[in-house]
């Protein structure tokens, strides 16, 4: 449900830079999607599908592009890759954690004709 | 990196008299393509900026055929195979982003008024329209209060916070299952609430898309129940990431149950290490004094530098006094 309202976000954002830059057609949509974001791929991707039907983005190509999370540890002032918010450090086990990166959900670029 | 196929050097470079270019051989392919160019010439470059306008320009050319074109440079920073007709777009905007410019506004609106905001989340059943009901009635003497409930389908929680005296807006969010900010702006143009109050809105019982959908509030509040699981907190971290303080509600059931307290709490400061948390009861009151504590020290800082008609002092002595006796609590 939640990946649907996100992708109509996604297409929303095709429709306005198509008026925006007067392009009919995308061929291809990259998405930067974090590991924390909490965005099911393959959801999103069966979502996309769906709601670009009939659109400037009909039968558009879906690439992923995967994002690590990061996260700054207090203990060991460094920054470090996480894969799960509730993850202690790598190095020191600790749990004083700031996640700094990986809940992002953007759209790169996209491929139009 | 070069987006079309991956290659970490994208830059095709093509030098040479004749405009049949060229072959963009990377290391596993090589292609040609026809370019149409007409040499005379007239021709049009459009591209696109990083940060987000694009402009066009059209120009004539003067090939010396001695200069080097550059197909690199263009978004995809690569002559891309098969593409001459299609070109790129670099969007770079958050998916959210519609959202948090909605949520920015309600948040100016609301702290200019000095209004203390909450988006309340948990998932359903934990007794978050109870404790709702229960705060509005005990603090009614002290603050003005109004609510925006959430929920999929009817207006029954509308009514019951009605029933307390309080102003209260339903949004139906049909399919939806969370809300968002654009939804909450047109309810707080409705609700139209007063300078200094407090404003909770109750989110869809979900613990999993609201933790991505700002609304303007000041904190997000999770409450937990203890007939839940003590493991919620890492079951569903996006939720408690995003909560600044946790409400462990329904601790008079405590002596029935095999909940783990201790437990409970290390959880949810595993995955937000600055979360406070509460232990409180709807039904019996208990750590109910807490919360409103809580509630009333921060609708007092939010009132803060705001101006207002009628100045009157925020915090009296007493208050200041309880409010170290918090933070003594809150150090310990």
């Amino acid at each position: 449900m939640h990946e649907m309202s996100l992708c109509e976000g996604v297409l929303q954002v095709i429709e306005d830079a198509a008026k925006a830059q007067s392009f009919d057609k995308v061929k291809t949509v990259w998405l930067e999607v974090g590991s924390l974001s909490g965005v099911e791929i393959k959801a999103l991707e069966f979502c996309f599908e769906v709601v670009c039907r009939n659109s400037v983005a009909h039968d558009a190509a879906l690439e992923i592009i995967e994002s690590p999370a990061q996260a700054w540890c207090m203990q060991c002032a460094e920054s470090v890759v996480i894969n799960q918010r509730y993850d202690p450090c790598p190095m020191c086990e600790g749990h004083q954690l700031q996640v700094t990166g990986g809940d992002e959900m953007r759209i790169k670029e996209l491929e139009v004709v | 990196m070069c987006t079309v196929c991956g290659c970490s050097e994208g830059e095709a470079r093509v030098n040479g008299q004749v405009h049949t270019h060229g072959e963009h051989s990377h290391d596993e392919h090589t292609h040609s393509h026809a370019h149409d160019h007409s040499h005379g010439h007239d021709h049009s470059h459009s591209h696109n900026h990083s940060n987000g306008h694009e402009h066009s320009h059209s120009h004539s050319h003067e090939h010396s055929h001695e200069g080097a074109h550059h197909y690199g440079q263009g978004p995809a920073r690569a002559h891309v195979p098969g593409m001459s007709q299609s070109r790129m777009v670099q969007i770079e905007q958050d998916i959210l982003g519609k959202n948090q410019r909605y949520a920015n506004q309600n948040r100016v609106k609301l702290q200019n008024k000095g209004i203390f905001s909450l988006n309340l989340v948990s998932s359903p059943g934990s007794g978050k329209t109870t404790l709702l009901t229960r705060t509005l009635h005990d603090l009614k003497e002290q603050h003005a209060m109004s609510v925006i409930e959430g929920d999929q389908e009817t207006s029954q929680d509308a009514q019951r916070i009605r029933e307390t005296g309080a102003p209260a807006i339903q949004i139906n969010t049909g399919k939806g299952c969370h809300l968002d900010a654009h939804m909450v702006g047109h309810a707080i143009e409705k609700l139209e609430p007063e300078t200094g109050s407090l404003l909770f809105i109750e989110n869809v019982g979900n613990l999993v898309c609201p933790a991505a959908f700002d609304l303007g509030e000041e904190h997000k509040v999770a409450i937990l129940s203890v007939t839940e699981g003590e493991d919620k907190p890492i079951k569903y971290p996006d939720m408690f990431h995003a909560a600044s303080i946790m409400l462990l509600n329904k601790v008079d059931l405590l002596p029935y149950l095999d909940f783990d307290v201790e437990q409970c709490i290390a959880y949810a400061k595993q995955v937000n290490p600055r979360i406070k948390v509460l232990k409180v009861s709807a039904k019996s009151g208990e750590g109910m004094q807490d919360w409103y504590q809580w509630l009333t020290l921060n609708q007092q800082s939010q009132m803060l530098g705001v101006e207002t008609a009628s100045q009157k002092p925020i915090a009296s002595t007493k208050n200041m006094a309880d409010a170290q006796h918090i933070t003594e609590q809150a150090d310990g």
